[in-house]
């Protein structure tokens, strides 16, 4: 047998044998008759993001991984028909420096596929790290900067930028015609990278920020929301709706219901843009979450779906493909031949100029979806999905060889 | 002089129409955990029958008596009585049924499990589980050739056909496809077999005596973004005349010639349009459009839709019962 036996299933073990002896010749035509070890690294570094007000409802500590194990499993129930098999290296690093470790650590195993759930900096450290041979997928990192500035040709990107899902929620607001707005934006790095995006956003389609007011007190809200957000919320200018960029989660959950005007609240807190969430059932989503809650025994989030999309994208070529080479897959996944089914209603795909993975994106309540971006009537030459984040035009980067 | 003669004509059809037992369609609502009724005569619902939790795919017994319900959300098959419109049995179905397909020897019924990447064969009358199939990543699709021979099976995160022998359910050849394949069609002579791909946007045509693609179809519809052209049922008329394609969030029905497989026209149905199938004369194709609620009416002559007939929340399957 081609693989040590405790990987694989008693039926599976049945079935590869069946295949050894009889099936291979017919198989000739998409497989390879030798058997193929795809070894993927997974490595993670989330910084602590500080004392938050709150800190009622934590955020699962494998978000990503669990995504990255759960597309390792389709790979392997795809794969055995083929003679292929997937493996996942991972490693949960405790600081940039152990990030870097585990990526030499990789690399000496000989190692080429990637996927990294961490901030910019570390992400860029790492993928600068594998070199150009290899082929990176962040699963994490939604700075604009790595869409426009900071483009490494063998880096691709399965979570959306916060420019596309700014651009989701400005459309959307444009559509429902609450088209002034209140933005109250935090202090970290993230919240202002998000607001700027926003801001980018509202002019691309048409919603104007009334009143932009960062978020500066110090007060713990769980006490005091009721008293400080009414005040906090009376402007000159009337406003539609209420936007909130807090995206480690720190006082935008008090927003909701406490606003001076009866209004709605949106962007990182009430309703929100993301990439993957648990409400989002339709086009088969309802069976990957039904995988992903068996074997995790929590909700699918966006980090488990980008890590997910990542793993499936090189399972999906090296289908194809017969073969693990990077650079040949990197060749695939920007070739036309190349198309992600990924549970979002169309084929996904990746985009030539910066590596990003256009896909819709789902703007959500706790318990129910309210809509999917693009939004009907924002249209575009090629594909709708190119309406969010930077478009060919507006890019600075060109990675597609 | 004419005039009456019409009418008088008009008035014989009439009545010979009138004494033949009504025609019923079965239409399965996934979010309403019903099954829909509905007179093919006076294109009305007649009936709205309680079934189980999330009911997707259904087929008619070989002799048209019994109605099997996938009720995905309760893991298992329901059997309805056709004379008494009861629920009286259930089937052993594995996890999650999906779609399924009876055998023409009416007893072996093959359920794809789709939580669980197998397929399930049960004695439908023995209620014994013949064989579990271990298959790719979301088995979906489920058809048995006419003749008997092959079970097909699609797996729609694998994107793969598996071919499984009916004598001994072992998978003999297993086909890479278009992304998402959703549903397999055999012609009546069992010499071809159509699969769609949801997310790939091909129909694959295979000849089943080789299992080789012969030939692969896309679809361009005006006005309508590429990405949302999905094919997923596929109906046959039986003199080999047309293949239906139902084209999911594109609306449309595509029409294509089943000889020169030449896409001959596309017909505006309801949104998200699923499964189809004819009536027993096959002047009627009947399309369940998912997130309309709805029925639409097209007429094979004229190739033009006649009407909608409002159901259920996301009506999925639809079967013509050719005796009632």
């Amino acid at each position: 047998m081609p693989y040590p036996v405790d990987r694989l299933s008693t039926p599976a073990l049945r079935l590869l044998t069946t295949f050894a002896l009889v099936m291979l010749p017919w198989l000739s035509a998409q497989a390879a008759n030798d058997a193929l070890d795809v070894r993927i690294g997974y490595i993670q570094w989330v910084p602590d993001r500080g004392p938050v007000l709150s800190n009622v409802i934590p955020e699962p500590e494998d978000a990503g991984l669990q995504g990255a194990q759960l597309a390792i499993a389709d790979n392997n129930t795809t794969g055995r028909f083929l003679n292929q098999h997937y493996q996942l290296e991972s490693d949960i690093a405790a600081s940039p420096e152990d990030a870097l470790a585990a990526m030499d650590r990789m690399l000496a195993e000989g190692l080429t596929l990637f996927v990294v759930r961490a901030p910019a900096d570390t992400l860029l450290a790492l993928t600068e790290k594998a070199g150009d041979q290899a082929l990176v997928f962040n699963a994490g990192a939604q700075d604009n900067v790595l869409r426009q500035q900071e483009c490494p040709t063998q880096l691709l990107h399965t979570i959306p930028s916060y420019a596309m899902i700014t651009d989701a929620l400005a459309q959307w607001l444009n559509q429902r015609r609450w088209r002034d707005v209140l933005l109250i934006t935090g202090t970290t790095d993230e919240d202002q990278q998000w607001a700027a995006s926003f801001r980018r956003a509202a002019q691309r389609f048409g919603v104007t920020i009334v009143a932009d007011k960062p978020w500066t007190f110090e007060a713990d809200l769980r006490r005091t929301a009721s008293r400080e957000l009414p005040l906090f919320t009376q402007t000159d200018d009337e406003y539609d709706a209420v936007v909130v960029a807090d995206v480690r989660g720190d006082f935008g959950e008090y927003v909701p219901f406490n606003t001076w005007l009866p209004r709605p609240v949106v962007g990182t807190q009430g309703m929100t843009p993301l990439t993957w969430h648990q409400v989002v059932e339709s086009w088969g989503a309802a069976q990957l979450h039904s995988r992903f809650n068996e074997q995790a025994e929590r909700h699918m989030n966006s980090e488990d779906y980008a890590a997910w999309a990542a793993v499936r994208s090189i399972g999906t070529a090296v289908t194809q493909l017969s073969d693990s080479d990077a650079s040949d897959i990197r060749a695939f996944l920007f070739s036309d031949k190349f198309q992600l089914a990924a549970f979002k209603g169309r084929k996904l795909s990746y985009r030539g100029w910066n590596g990003q993975l256009r896909q819709p994106i789902p703007l959500v309540h706790p318990r129910g979806l309210v809509a999917t971006a693009p939004i009907e009537g924002f249209i575009h030459p090629n594909t709708e999905m190119d309406t969010l984040g930077f478009d060919e035009p507006e890019s600075t980067c060109d990675i597609q060889p | 002089m004419k005039l009456p003669f019409t009418t008088a004509a008009l008035a014989a059809m009439i009545g010979l129409s009138a004494p033949a037992a009504a025609s019923l369609a079965y239409v399965s609502n996934e979010k309403d955990n019903t099954i829909s009724v509905i007179d093919t005569n006076t294109q009305e619902v007649i009936d709205t029958i309680d079934v189980g939790q999330r009911p997707r795919g259904i087929l008619l017994s070989k002799d048209f008596t019994r109605l099997y319900i996938c009720a995905s959300d309760d893991d298992t098959v329901q059997v309805m009585d056709l004379a008494t419109r009861r629920i009286i049995d259930t089937l052993p179905s594995g996890e999650d049924p999906e779609q399924f397909s009876l055998h023409p020897n009416n007893r072996h019924l093959y359920i794809a499990n789709e939580d669980d990447a197998i397929v399930t064969v049960v004695d439908v009358e023995t209620k014994d589980v013949l064989a579990q199939i271990d298959v790719g990543v979301e088995p979906e699709g489920m058809a048995v050739s006419p003749d008997g021979r092959w079970a097909v099976n699609t797996s729609e995160t694998s994107s793969m056909l598996h071919w499984i022998d009916t004598t001994d359910f072992e998978i003999k050849r297993n086909m890479v496809v278009g992304q998402r394949p959703r549903h397999v069609e055999f012609s009546r002579d069992s010499k071809i077999a159509w699969a769609s791909a949801e997310i790939g946007g091909t129909v694959h045509i295979i000849d089943v005596d080789n299992l080789e693609e012969i030939k692969q179809l896309t679809f361009q519809i005006r006005g309508v973004n590429q990405d949302k052209v999905q094919p997923v049922g596929i109906e046959l008329t039986s003199d080999g005349r047309y293949a239906f394609v139902a084209l999911g969030p594109a609306n449309h029905v595509a029409v294509v010639d089943a000889q020169t497989y030449e896409v001959l026209d596309y017909l505006l149905v309801g949104s998200r349009v699923w499964q189809l199938d004819l009536n027993a004369d096959e002047s009627q194709l009947y399309t369940t459009n998912g997130v309309s609620g709805d029925v639409s009416v097209i007429d094979v002559e004229s190739l033009k839709v006649l009407k909608s007939i409002p159901v259920g929340r996301y009506p999925w399957g639809v079967v013509i019962d050719p005796n009632s």
